[in-house]
Formats: C-alpha cells, structure tokens, sequence
C-alpha cells in the first residue's frame, strides 16, 4: 500500500506474527507494517473486524498491538527495535494475564 | 539542552507537554526567563505534527526538502533554538495523568514516574477530525494528515491506487506532497459544501490582506488539479466500499452519483483540539459553533479555568503552526510573570508582538473557518449503520434509539452503548456522539455536553502504575481503563 521513497540505509528486522519485517532504523512499528504491506493489524472487539491504523499520531488507538507479550502498545507512536515480536491484538484490552490497559 | 536523564526533571518550574510549534517556543522563552523547564512528548523527536521527522529531514537531501515545501523548513530553526536551549527534553514519554496540583503522570521506555511542576502548559495540539462515514473502519482508510505524517517521519508515500475525500487546507497540502512524492492519486474528491463559498464570500478581500495563505492554497489545488485523473468538488454522501479492506470509493455529486476503484483512500475534515488532557484537568471548555469542536477557555495569555494549567497552539484552538508559536511564546510569559521573575506588566510588553500577530491573522482564521465548516453529514452522520464508535463499534442508529428514550448527553451514552468507553477514551466518537444526540433531541452541543475525561488518558498496565516512583498521588486501584477486561498484572 505504501512504497519507500528512499532504500533502507540502517535496517532493523522484528518479527509480525511470526514472520521476518525489516524496517528503517527510527520507523514506528505502524509505518514498518505498512511499508511492508499488512493491512490487518488488529481485530475490532465486537465484530471480530480486521482494523488498521487510521491517524498515526496516538488518538484513534486502531493500531493496538501486543509487543514482547504485552498488549496496548501504540503501534503508530512505537519506534522498532531488533528482535521485537508484535503480534495482532484480538481480545479488548490484550491476553488475560498480559494485563489490564 | 539533556535528553531524559531520569529523575532529574522531578520538579520543575514549567512543565511543558507536547514539542510542537506551541511547545517549542514555550520552552525557548521560559528558559529564556530562567525557568526550569522539562518538556516532556510522546514522540521521537521535537517538531509536532506540522514538523515532524524535520531534525532527520536534511540528511535526506535537498529534493526531500522542496518535496516537503518552505513551510516544513522553517521548523527547522525553531526545533535547533530548542535544542539550544536550557529545557529538558523528554521524547518518548506520554503523559497520561494530570492532577490539579501540577503533578505529571509520564510513561517512557523506563516506566512510569509522577513529576511536579509549579505550572503546567498543554501543548498537545490538534488531531484529525474523525470522518465517521460508511466503510470508514476498513483497512486502507486513514487520514490524510495520517498519511502526511507517514511521509514525513518515514518517508512512505502510497504506492497503490490513492483516493483523497475531503475538504480543508490540508487536503491540497497533502495531495501536492503527495504527487511529488509519486503517489498513485486517482482521485481528489473535494467536499467543501457550495453553500461555504457564498458564506466566505464576503470574508475573503480581508483574510487577503492577513498573508499569502490563501494564494499558496489556490496554487496548490492548481498543481493538483492538473495531475489528478478524477478531479471532483462538492462532493457528498462519500461511502468506501469493501469486505475486508478497500475496494473503492462511491460519491455523489450535482452530477450524480460516481465510484472509483482504489486501494486506499485518505479522508480528512479538517483538524480538532486534542483536549484530552485540558479536559481531564477539569478547565472548562466551551463548544466553538464556527470550528465545530471544543476548545478550553483560556485567557488571552492562555491560561485555563484549572489553576496552574495554561494551554498553547491547536489545542486551544485551530489557529496554524505560527500562531501556536506566538501563542507558547505568550503562556511562557503568563508562567515568567505568576512565578514572579517578570512583572506583569513586562509581560504584557514582550506579548504586546504576539498578540498583534494573532489580531493581524483573525480574519483569515475566520475566512478559514467560514469556508471549511464540515456539512452537518460529517458532524452528525445520517446513515444508521455508520459506527460512531470505532473501539466499542457503536452505531449512529444505537446512538439515535438511545436518544429518543431519554439519552441525555454522551456521559450517559457510555452507560446505554458502551459508545467512549473503548482504548481511545472518545477522542474519535466523543464531538459526533454528541453530534448526534444533539441533532436528535433538538438540542445544542452546549445543552448536551462533552464526554468527561478521567486520567489515565494512556494504556498503562497495574504493573506500571504500582512500580510509579517520584512523588505525587496515589493512584487509583480500580480498573485502569474502562475496556479492561480484568485487572491481572503483567
Ligand atoms: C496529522 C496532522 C498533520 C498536520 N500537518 C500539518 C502541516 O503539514 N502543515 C500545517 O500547517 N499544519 C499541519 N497540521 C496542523 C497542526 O495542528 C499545526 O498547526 C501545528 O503542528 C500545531 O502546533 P502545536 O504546537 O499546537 O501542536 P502539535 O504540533 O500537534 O504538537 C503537539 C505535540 O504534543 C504531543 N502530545 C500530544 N498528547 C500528548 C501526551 N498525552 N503526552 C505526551 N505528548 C503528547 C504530540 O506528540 C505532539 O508532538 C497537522 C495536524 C495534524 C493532526
Ligand atoms: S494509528 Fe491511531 S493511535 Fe496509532
């Protein structure tokens, strides 16, 4: 959906849902996940929906995802770092025991 | 200048949240004035919205700059006198709790701390207006300052086929950046209502005289014009269509109804206060008709109802990056002079430039105003399947039965639907909320009230609260925010 006007000059790779992203050093976790194409990032709490970042700047909270095994982080103010695991957040308010928001 | 060193900033003169133009030269002048300053933000690196990514910006050459335009340069200057500064700067860290006495709230990569301030300034600026319509919660809908803001801090422009729906200075701006940038733009769907023009008719020989704004505009919707294969303006009844994600775009227009095939489309409807913190502040905010949002009552220096607490830039208010830069620059002062290192009336003298900056802007403002109102159909959507509420997938129809049995405000929404209890607190659904309880109870914004506020305004798990260090309140033991399912600990 989204291309790179420039080629990656510091890359760091993180894991979505299993899978390998490599990203530009200082990116936030939302801009690597939709610069590498995903469009489902989270799923509505009613519906089951699949959702996506909507404003990049912190208000809308579509972009919750679970981080090194803890739910609620804000994809779109999250910078990536080597190694991170992000995983879809399906369940309001993260896993049981990952803790209340 | 230091970057966060914990703890050092726990007790400040001035606290000042959000490094955007407001923010900044807050920051400049009160350090300026030998004030303690700390300025704490929950982005990577000062600049705001209208600046973000510029410390980086150079370093991507001079194309990336003239891409971008004259206006996102000139944040260079300001973001280095900040640097240059005496202020503390704290990046990455969100501010989710705000208590009367002047104590912080603030969670950053190392936890969560309470800081304390003898005043605080909210600089935390403007968000997009939510643009609740059908189809609005597919993947591949977002905002086009979202969009914007994807490009300045990581250099992404869309690759697919782009629709731009909306109206407002920003949405040229974008459009232009946009196609300099090589974006697939299939279509720019301008929905100004026609009506706004002969009411900012009589507006525009002043606003004129105010700067060059407007000429810059009309150059900008030129350039995109040219280069937009579907050029459409008042444009109504926009739906995207999709299963799982977008498909296309339908419209209406005086010509009738079209559709356009795309992958993503950027909506916008101009830009509201963020006054998430003001509100849980408990400052008393008013209902501004033209803006059609809500903005904090301030005086002209910019303090607030809340004692100690002062509001600068977009989130007192629309009034653009430049105003919100005299207007940090005023608030610094109001803090200098009640803190006693000016006199009142120096402070009166060093504002009397800044005030005459934002007199001289007025009627601009107010052509801007005129002219960009959003139609009633954005404010208060008419479909009833269009969710208002995106976390809870709340319904302008649930929110219409509820008021026809007696609903009397968006506080009392909450307890019907569920409809701001979600991770987002309300900032999307809270103005349409009341929009529509408004609209269906013959009622004004006023008479039905703003969605109250209460700290935490940030995801921030019982472990993070319970290892709080620094001093300040408890906090509270209950549920964190309202989704919580339970309330294990991490
Ligand atoms: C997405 C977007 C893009 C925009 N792009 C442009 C543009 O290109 N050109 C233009 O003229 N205008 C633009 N604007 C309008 C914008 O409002 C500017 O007028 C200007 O940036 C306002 O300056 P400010 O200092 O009031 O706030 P902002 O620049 O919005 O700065 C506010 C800062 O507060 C921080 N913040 C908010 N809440 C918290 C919290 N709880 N804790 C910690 N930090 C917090 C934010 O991270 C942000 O850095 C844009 C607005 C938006 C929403
Ligand atoms: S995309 Fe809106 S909060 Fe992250």
């Amino acid at each position: 959906m989204f291309k790179r006007l420039h080629d990656l000059r510091t890359p760091v790779s993180f894991e979505f849902e299993g899978e390998t992203v490599t990203a530009e050093d200082g990116d936030t976790v939302a801009a690597a996940l939709l610069a590498h194409g995903v469009r489902h990032v989270r799923d509505a709490v009613v519906s089951g929906r699949p959702r996506a970042p909507y404003c990049m700047i912190g208000a809308c909270f579509e972009c919750l995802v679970e981080i090194d095994g803890r739910p609620n982080r804000q994809a779109c103010l999250t910078p990536v770092r080597a190694g991170m695991a992000v995983r879809r957040q399906s369940v309001a308010g993260g896993t049981p025991d990952g803790g209340a928001q | 200048m230091n970057d966060s060193t914990p703890m050092h900033d726990s007790r400040v003169d001035l606290a000042i949240i959000g490094a955007g133009p407001a923010g900044l030269a807050a920051a400049i002048t009160a350090s300026g004035l030998g004030l303690t300053v700390s300025v704490l933000d929950e982005g990577r690196r000062p600049g705001g919205q209208i600046y973000r990514g510029i410390e980086d910006a150079p370093a991507r050459g001079e194309q990336w700059m003239t891409l971008l335009g004259e206006d996102y340069a000139r944040g260079l200057d300001l973001v280095k006198r900040f640097r240059a500064s005496t202020a503390q700067y704290r990046p990455e860290h969100s501010v989710f709790d705000i208590a009367p006495d002047g104590g912080l709230g603030i969670l950053g990569p190392d936890g969560a701390h309470w800081i304390e301030a003898e005043r605080v300034l909210v600089a935390t600026g403007a968000m997009e207006r939510p643009v609740p319509l059908p189809g609005w919660t597919l993947p591949g809908v977002m905002g086009a300052g979202a969009a914007q803001t994807l490009l300045k801090s990581s250099a992404l422009v869309p690759g697919a086929r782009t629709v731009i729906a909306g109206s407002g200075p920003l949405v040229y701006l974008v459009a232009r950046q946009m196609q300099t940038g090589g974006a697939n733009l299939v279509a720019v769907l301008d929905t100004t209502p026609r009506a706004n023009y002969r009411r900012a008719a009589p507006l525009l020989a002043r606003a004129m005289l105010a700067g060059n704004e407007i000429r810059k505009g009309l150059a900008w919707r030129r350039e995109v014009k040219k280069a937009t294969p579907l050029f459409r303006t008042g444009v109504r009844n926009v739906h995207v269509e999709g299963v799982d994600a977008v498909e296309a775009v339908s419209f209406e227009t005086g010509g009738g109804r079209g559709r356009v095939d795309c992958e993503l489309v950027l909506l916008h409807e101009g830009i509201v206060p963020n006054t998430q913190l003001a509100m849980a502040a408990e400052a008393d905010h008013d209902y501004d008709e033209l803006q059609a949002c809500w903005r904090p009552r301030l005086d002209a220096f910019g303090r607030s109802s809340a004692p100690g607490i002062l509001v600068a830039g977009d989130g007192g208010g629309i009034a653009g990056a430049d105003l919100a830069v005299e207007a940090g620059h005023l608030a610094a002062l109001a803090v200098a002079a009640d803190l006693e290192r000016i006199s009142h009336a120096e402070a009166v003298e060093r504002g009397a430039a800044a005030r005459a900056a934002i007199e001289r802007k007025s009627a601009l403002r107010r052509f801007l105003d005129t002219l960009y109102r959003p139609r009633d159909e954005v404010l208060a959507p008419s479909h009833d399947d269009t969710l208002v509420c995106r976390c809870e997938e709340v319904t302008a129809g649930e929110l219409r039965q509820i008021a026809a049995m007696g609903c009397s405000g968006p506080n009392q929404a909450k307890a019907f639907t569920r409809c701001g209890m979600g991770p987002c607190q309300g900032r999307m659904c809270g103005l349409t909320a009341a929009a529509v309880l408004a609209r269906a109870g013959g009622r004004s914004m006023a008479e039905v009230g703003h969605l109250r506020i209460r700290p935490p305004i940030k995801p921030i798990t019982v472990g993070e609260l319970a290892a709080l260090d620094g001093v300040g309140p408890p906090p509270d033991a209950g549920p964190l925010l309202p989704t919580a399912p339970d309330e294990g600990t991490d």
